[in-house]
């Protein structure tokens, strides 16, 4: 009996000394991980939307939309996340789109583990380039060893399924996006 | 001095125990990543070493694997914490395999064999040599891997633009590869057959 309660104090003991030690930590670190998460964030906006000076946070649809501004109060377009399966794991992109919604401006990876050396070159600025200013009046065509017209980008040799990937992802989420802007203005 | 050195050499947990393999063989893409890795561990084994020797002759031994569990999964969060608030990127390449120092048997197995039978002076000197002898050897398996992915070593290139990246050393077959290499390589210098 006695032992059992030595036990039972032991572990209680050093549940309560680490659950509190832990609570510390976190309320130390909690603010700083949400200060890199929104860092990563701004950087993103500002890369895929050039020229913009500041944003906003708006909610629409149950999902977070950034309205990007230049320095004289224009809007240079609008910026959100959007996510999907790659060939490992997710891939999860920033998209920049004009103010009209019919061109993109830029994307920027934010997560993806696709394999390094070739769907890793999603990464890469040869194929993110290629979203700079790509028109995107249609859904965006991607094309595998022809050279690219208006609104189409070239996929990576020898990862076709992770450049299709990030095609599918942004024409889907563009879609809703153009969907929900339109019916909310 | 001996319970400092075991661990750099003769009983080097990657080359001669062959233990924790898992980061071992999974973060080891870039030299950057082993050193960071390296260095978490290490001080999760030094924290957990240094608490459960001091509490040795409190633990009733019928719960001892529970509490080491709880003081290392412990130290285990505070260092994934630090690590995401002061440093992202690497956190981020990290990725599960930070949270997972929990399971790295090298911990475990250091508190069982040693900390928990040992005063508290020995198991430090323990407890840091294991620690710089798992950051080594996964320095040293980042940076070879790293070399012949890419000719560059920490980041700085090392060989000319001319070197063709080799993308099987960033996958898991060019850790396998490197991994029997190298331990090959090490029994080799230290005269075991």
């Amino acid at each position: 009996m006695k032992q059992i309660g030595k036990m039972v104090l032991v572990l209680t003991l050093l549940g309560l000394i680490s659950g509190l030690a832990l609570s510390l930590v976190s309320n130390y670190a909690d603010p700083l991980i949400e200060e890199n998460k929104q860092e990563a964030i701004r950087e993103a906006i500002y890369y895929v939307l050039q020229s913009t000076e500041d944003y906003e946070t708006d909610e629409v649809d149950g999902k977070l939309v950034y309205r990007a501004v230049d320095s004289s109060e224009e809007l240079t377009g609008y910026a959100f996340t959007a996510s999907g399966g790659g060939y490992q794991g997710t891939i999860r992109l920033m998209v920049g789109v004009g103010p009209d919604l019919q061109e993109v401006k830029g994307i920027q990876i934010l997560e993806s583990s696709e394999t390094p050396g070739l769907g890793g070159k999603i990464r890469g600025e040869s194929f993110k380039g290629q979203f700079r200013n790509l028109s995107a009046k249609e859904e965006i065509g991607l094309v595998k060893s022809a050279e690219p017209d208006e609104g189409e980008v070239q996929a990576i040799t020898g990862a076709t399924i992770s450049s299709k990937a990030v095609v599918n992802i942004i024409n889907k989420e563009l879609s809703r996006i153009r969907s929900v802007l339109s019916t909310g203005e | 001095m001996g319970d400092f050195v075991r661990g750099l050499w003769k009983e080097n947990p990657v080359f001669v125990q062959v233990l924790g393999m898992c980061p071992t063989l999974a973060v080891t893409t870039s030299l950057i990543n082993g050193l960071s890795m390296g260095l978490a561990t290490t001080f999760v084994l030094v924290a957990s070493g240094l608490a459960i020797s001091s509490l040795r002759k409190v633990i009733p031994d019928q719960v001892r694997i529970a509490s080491f569990m709880i003081i290392i999964s412990s130290f285990v969060t505070v260092v994934k914490l630090l690590f995401e608030a002061h440093i992202p990127t690497i956190s981020s390449q990290l990725g599960p395999y930070l949270p997972l120092i929990v399971t790295n048997c090298i911990i475990l197995g250091r508190q069982e064999a040693f900390a928990s039978k040992k005063p508290v002076g020995r198991s430090l000197l323990d407890a840091i040599g294991m620690g710089v002898g798992f950051a080594l050897a996964l320095v040293v398996l980042g940076g070879v891997r790293e070399f012949f992915y890419q000719g560059t070593i920490g980041g700085f290139q090392v060989l000319g633009t001319w070197y063709k990246s080799m993308v099987i050393m960033v996958m898991p077959a060019g850790a396998f590869i490197s991994l029997s290499l190298l331990v090959a390589l090490f029994q080799r210098i230290s005269g075991r057959k």
